[in-house]
């Protein structure tokens, strides 16, 4: 990467260098064009098929997969279409795992932007905050939230989000008291912008590469948890359902039906690691601590 | 170091405490109980179970006389289970969780280093790239994917390994292996970031300037510093890893710690949850701690 960019580039054009290392990236654009197709698949899948993802036809449960036939990933052991399932639980997967995101994401940059902003003690004080949840051991905690107060997906999202606004928090933080010092932000107080408006309107535009570089990278995080926890029969409930909760269902079966295990499987697996790839490529492209490698 | 060490474990206090309050809150806030039963309970029969159990009392008296117990050391008895303590269970499946967790760490940790290492000196290679892309996978697939998976793989389709339980050596197979990939995965990913990053700083330049050789060079000098990253992502994994895993222990039918967690919390037994939340995040605490002290060990510039 040493003679990365052409020599007559500019040198610090951000948008050029990130173009560049995109390009070089191949898997980068591999994992997108996948998980695009995941994603519209999803969207699409279930009016594509004439089966519904509740309906239980009990003769034929555990029906193999045939692409020319009926069930194209075959049936579960309550007969009911798999692919349907595993399209219905994908939309739940990647819609909990967008939702939550958003959640922390807009929790972590207004407190990490306002600390930073602020300073001194209160700046200290909500730190300080975070340093102590960050303590906390949060798996127990939302297990603990799923299995006392019932199952439901708001309470999901709550939980999730909870765990994931701390990163963020720390991460705007940083940044913020990079950019408080500059030009553009005095130039705001001066002319008497209220503390709010340098925030929302100046600082937090400014953050904007960094933040959606840490999104890309919580949204499989939070897919994760929420698997985990259908996994463990704390996330959605029957028949709603979910890749997690799919995958545990298929564990039940698989020696007698391993597809009820494996498509699913493969799919949560492939879109995880599709995310993760993305979100580290563009940190590549985008992270300003890297530019001059 | 002393001194650091102290007032480490006194700023624990608050944090601790504020665990135990919102854990105990929690299971007290719940609706539900612990001697709810498919058949209700005569009013009587439950009245007095809660005043055997102290539970008729006010919240915070409650809480006084639970953090009391955990003073002298008794968590108390676990509500579903009255023949035993839950000291008792969680010394019965505290071994258990902690050698699975003992042997996927030197696993996860020692295989991780070691390709950290080889990717860190091949940087950029054909080898360092796959190296890479494989460990990206193992980090991003979890374990309750990769468990099912090789269970299916090496248990039901090639009869190699047992699925389930722990009886012989081969039992302990495939939830090591389970239990380890995630952490070999990101441990050999620090390994290489870091292992490259302190290769191009200056008292490497003025060593190899000296005429050293390559290995005496990653060996002697680089990789101390190069592990601290490793260490410090090591501390709250191995506290994890030592109280086992709800999901491997689950779908292995181990009886650690991490399936007696689930059963605590499904069954309302509240003492049971509480001693295993005070348990982990002593540990947490305590391997935090450890790792702020190797920071020195490792780093001459480190200064308490």
């Amino acid at each position: 990467m040493a003679s990365g960019a052409a020599p007559n580039a500019p040198r610090h054009s951000l948008t050029r260098h990130a173009l560049g290392a995109m390009a070089r990236d191949k898997l980068f654009a591999a994992c997108c064009v996948v998980l695009g197709v995941i994603v519209l698949g999803v969207i699409v899948g279930p009016w594509l098929s004439p089966h519904s993802y509740y309906a239980i036809n009990l003769e034929f449960a555990q029906q193999p997969p045939q692409f020319s036939g009926q069930h194209w990933f075959g049936t579960d052991d309550l007969g009911r279409d798999l692919f349907v399932r595993a399209m219905q639980g994908g939309r739940i997967s990647l819609m909990v795992g967008l939702v939550a995101t958003i959640v922390s994401l807009v929790f972590g940059v207004v407190w990490g932007a306002t600390a930073g902003y602020l300073g001194g003690r209160i700046d200290h004080l909500m730190m300080r905050v975070v340093d102590i949840f960050y303590a906390i051991p949060f798996m127990f905690f939302v297990i603990l939230l799923m299995v006392l107060f019932g199952r439901n997906i708001i309470l999901i999202f709550v939980a999730i989000g909870a765990v994931n606004w701390l990163d963020m928090a720390r991460i705007v933080r940083g940044q913020t008291l990079a950019l408080r010092g500059r030009e553009f932000v005095q130039a705001a107080e001066v002319i008497g912008a209220s503390r709010p408006r340098i925030i929302f309107r100046h600082i937090v535009p400014n953050l904007l590469g960094i933040v959606v570089v840490y999104a890309t990278l919580t949204v499989p995080q939070v897919i994760l948890i929420e698997s985990f926890l259908s996994f463990l029969g704390l996330g959605v409930q029957e028949p709603m359902t979910s890749w997690g909760a799919l995958v545990q269902q298929g564990t039940q079966v698989m020696s007698t039906a391993p597809w009820v295990l494996l498509f699913p499987a493969t799919l949560l697996a492939v879109s995880l690691v599709c995310l993760n790839f993305i979100g580290d490529g563009l940190r590549d492209a985008l992270d300003p601590k890297d530019r001059h490698r | 170091m002393l001194r650091y060490t102290v007032s480490r474990l006194i700023s624990a206090v608050p944090t601790l405490a504020l665990v135990l309050v919102l854990a105990f809150s929690l299971v007290h806030a719940a609706p539900g109980g612990p001697f709810d039963t498919e058949r209700a309970l005569p009013p009587e029969t439950e009245a007095r179970l809660n005043e055997a159990y102290g539970l008729d009392q006010p919240f915070w008296v409650q809480f006084g006389n639970y953090v009391g117990g955990l003073l002298r050391g008794d968590f108390g008895p676990s509500y579903r289970y009255p023949q035993s303590t839950v000291g008792e269970l969680i010394a019965d499946a505290f071994p258990v969780s902690a050698t699975l967790g003992l042997l996927a760490l030197v696993v996860g940790a020692g295989l991780g280093i070691a390709i950290g290492i080889v990717a860190a000196l091949r940087q950029n290679s054909v080898l360092d790239h796959v190296l890479m892309s494989v460990s990206m996978t193992g980090i991003s697939v979890p374990g309750f994917v990769i468990a099912p998976l090789a269970v299916l793989l090496f248990a039901v389709t090639l009869r190699w390994l047992p699925a389930s339980g722990l009886q012989t050596p081969a039992h302990y197979v495939l939830p090591v292996f389970a239990l380890a990939l995630p952490m070999l995965a990101y441990v050999a990913r620090l390994m290489r970031a870091s292992l490259v990053e302190t290769l191009k700083s200056q008292f490497i330049r003025t060593a190899r300037s000296q005429g050293l050789s390559s290995r005496t060079l990653v060996f002697r000098y680089a990789m101390k510093p190069a592990l601290i990253p490793v260490v410090s992502y090591l501390g709250p994994a191995i506290a994890a890893v030592l109280t086992g895993s709800v999901v491997i222990e689950q779908i292995f039918n181990i009886p650690g710690i991490g399936r007696l967690f689930i059963q605590g919390a499904l069954n309302r037994d509240y003492t049971l949850v509480m001693g295993l939340v005070v348990l982990y995040s002593s540990l947490l605490i305590v391997m935090n701690l450890i790792v702020d002290l190797l920071y020195g060990v490792l780093d001459p510039r480190v200064r308490y």
